[in-house]
């Protein structure tokens, strides 16, 4: 059931991706960026945060506008509700990361893509951040994420973009592997 | 002295390019700090066989009669095989002599010996692509107490203490390490980042006969999507042993290896393991499925079915569902750590300023970005086969060839010269 269309298209232009992984191999200066966030205490648990520049090619760059993001907890942690929990944000980043993964992919492949959809569950003992029990760690015991994807391609093709995203994706990295953080105050 | 062509390095990939260098009739010599097959006699663990089977060593000039083809070589047969050749071809190889350096003089080069300087036209570097073990950057932080070894140094189970070890890498060297070390009564974990998994043998017939047939080992350098990835990419996960056995993670798992994800990070004394293992895994099933369908594609049109085999499918491998994501090196549980995780060739020595940013010879298909400096043996030099003794006759043709033109004319093959026929 190959059936490779030569113009697959799924809105990513693959040609500005190649060209600039091209020049990024030249000058890998320019490769070195800053991602950054702002995060705002409102009340309770709940925290706004916005993103809005960044640093990226030798320069400063911003978004076209400024996002924002409200965190807080549901009720039964008696808290307001007022937006998603920080874990869930996590689990969105990298959904959005694999996905976003996956339509690069499929352009570059030629495959076209028509519905992607992805549900994640990241499973977690909360023993661990309520201090009841300290062999429990605070964060995710695991995470699975299920994609259900139509293409105009093979299982075996779509397991496989599916594969090459997760070797490729930033987010997925900064999950499964550790990452030193510095947090300072003042 | 003076010579036209200095070849560094009496391995197979020298001793090719000197016979091809001699059927263009130019004069050269072949300088070896050992003697022949230096690397093999002193490098390699005393259990190591080929893992190409003995008719996939085709050297050029000189037919060898190669007892059973289908066989895999042990050390001392790999030795003698190479000792053979160098004898076969007649080459003029200088042993005991180390090259110290060499760098460019008038519209050449010398090159210094610990026996005397050669001043030459052109030098073909044939070193070796695997001589320094290459380790990240946090393998010095094993604790104390645990030893660390690598494949270079590793020669036998009995040399380590006795207690678990683990084993970092999961390509050939990796995964014949940690096979006979939990053999040997020593609780093997092994570290598992990208690999490439096949069958020894598939439809009756080896995996490396298919990958020649089908043209596999003869893809082009100029015709895949990053050179430098493929450069990269690990060995095969195979073994060459008497039985044909299979040796993958799943054969491993079976004699109970406890495998975990890609090594991240060494910290208090805690190896840290990448979540990432499921997908490594099923990557490495994918493209091992990718390869057989291939093959199965190349055979139903050029095979007639008596002459093989019917297909079959690959038990995929098995990982737990949530292997540990860190190894605990302070307990005592691990005595040894054995970083199978790759090689490095050496180039110190080469005073010529032909060094990318990663410390690599760039080079345009073994023809380096300096004046009549060539390249061989080396993963993916010119095609797949490159990284294997079977491809150092095609390899030393071509070199020789544009070699040759560049002696004729230095200023025409400038340091971009147009490669020649690629496979
Ligand atoms: C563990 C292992 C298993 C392998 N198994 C296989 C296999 O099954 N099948 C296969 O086809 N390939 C195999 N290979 C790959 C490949 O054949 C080897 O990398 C091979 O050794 C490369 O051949 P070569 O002639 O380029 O280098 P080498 O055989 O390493 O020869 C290089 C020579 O250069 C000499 N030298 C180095 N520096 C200097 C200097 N400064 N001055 C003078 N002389 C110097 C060395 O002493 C050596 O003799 C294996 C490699 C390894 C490491």
């Amino acid at each position: 059931m190959r059936t490779t269309k030569e113009s697959a298209d799924n809105g990513v232009n693959v040609e500005a991706l190649l060209g600039a992984r091209e020049a990024l191999t030249q000058s890998p200066e320019a490769a070195q960026f800053v991602w950054r966030a702002r995060n705002e205490w409102v009340r309770g648990t709940h925290s706004r945060s916005t993103v809005e520049g960044f640093f990226g090619l030798g320069a400063e760059q911003r978004h076209k506008t400024t996002f924002g993001y409200e965190a807080d907890h549901p009720e039964l942690f008696a808290s307001e509700d007022n937006g998603a929990t920080p874990v869930e944000l996590v689990l969105a980043g990298l959904a959005s990361c694999l996905t976003a993964g996956i339509a690069a992919v499929a352009q570059h492949r030629k495959i076209q893509l028509h519905a992607v959809t992805a549900t994640l569950e990241g499973a977690m003992d909360i023993q661990g951040i309520l201090g009841i029990d300290g062999d429990v760690r605070n964060g995710f015991s695991g995470i699975t994420v299920h994609y259900r994807i139509e293409a105009d391609a093979s299982p075996e093709e779509i397991e496989a973009l599916v594969a090459q995203s997760q070797k490729r994706s930033a987010v997925f990295d900064i999950i499964t592997n550790p990452t030193n953080v510095t947090v300072a105050v003042n | 002295m003076r010579t036209t062509v200095v070849i560094i390095g009496a391995g197979h990939a020298g001793l090719a390019m000197s016979h091809s260098l001699a059927e263009h009739s130019i004069d050269h010599v072949v300088i070896e700090r050992g003697t022949v097959a230096h690397s093999w006699r002193t490098e390699r663990w005393d259990s190591l066989r080929l893992l190409t089977p003995n008719w996939m060593s085709r050297l050029p000039g000189a037919p060898l009669t190669v007892g059973d083809p289908d066989g895999f070589r042990t050390m001392p047969e790999t030795v003698a095989f190479i000792e053979r050749y160098a004898a076969a071809i007649g080459a003029p190889v200088h042993t005991d002599t180390t090259v110290l350096s060499v760098r460019p003089r008038g519209d050449g080069y010398l090159v210094t010996t610990t026996q005397g300087t050669w001043q030459c036209q052109a030098v073909v570097v044939a070193t070796g692509a695997c001589n320094l073990p290459s380790l990240p950057p946090f393998a010095t932080r094993v604790p104390a107490g645990v030893t660390s070894l690598t494949p270079r140094d590793y020669r036998n189970p009995s040399q380590l203490a006795p207690g678990g070890v683990l084993v970092v890498g999961a390509a050939a060297s990796g995964i014949q390490i940690a096979e006979e070390i939990q053999r040997s009564g020593r609780p093997v974990t092994l570290s598992v980042g990208e690999h490439v998994r096949v069958p020894r043998r598939y439809r009756g017939r080896d995996i490396t006969w298919w990958m020649d047939r089908v043209g596999v080992f003869d893809e082009s350098y100029t015709e895949v999507d990053s050179v430098e990835r493929v450069r990269g990419v690990a060995s095969l996960q195979l073994i060459g042993s008497p039985e044909h056995r299979d040796l993958d993670l799943n054969a491993l798992t079976g004699l109970g290896v406890r495998l975990v994800g890609r090594l991240a990070g060494i910290s208090g004394g805690r190896a840290q393991c990448s979540g990432s293992l499921p997908n490594l895994v099923r990557m490495a099933d994918l493209k091992m499925n990718r390869l057989l369908a291939r093959i199965d594609a190349w055979a139903s049109s050029h095979l007639a079915g008596d002459e093989i085999e019917p297909p079959h499918s690959i038990e995929p491998t098995r990982v737990d569902a949530s292997p540990p994501l860190a190894v605990d090196l302070t307990s005592g549980e691990i005595r040894t750590v054995i970083w199978a995780t790759g090689y490095r060739p050496d180039h110190s020595w080469l005073d010529v300023p032909v060094f990318d940013r990663k410390g690599r010879i760039r080079h345009d298909g073994g023809v380096a970005a300096a004046p009549g400096l060539y390249l061989i043996g080396m993963p993916f030099l010119r095609r797949r086969r490159s990284s294997l003794i079977d491809g150092a006759a095609s390899d030393a043709r071509d070199l020789s060839t544009h070699l040759a033109s560049y002696l004729a004319d230095p200023a025409a093959a400038g340091p971009a010269a147009p490669l020649l026929g690629a496979a």
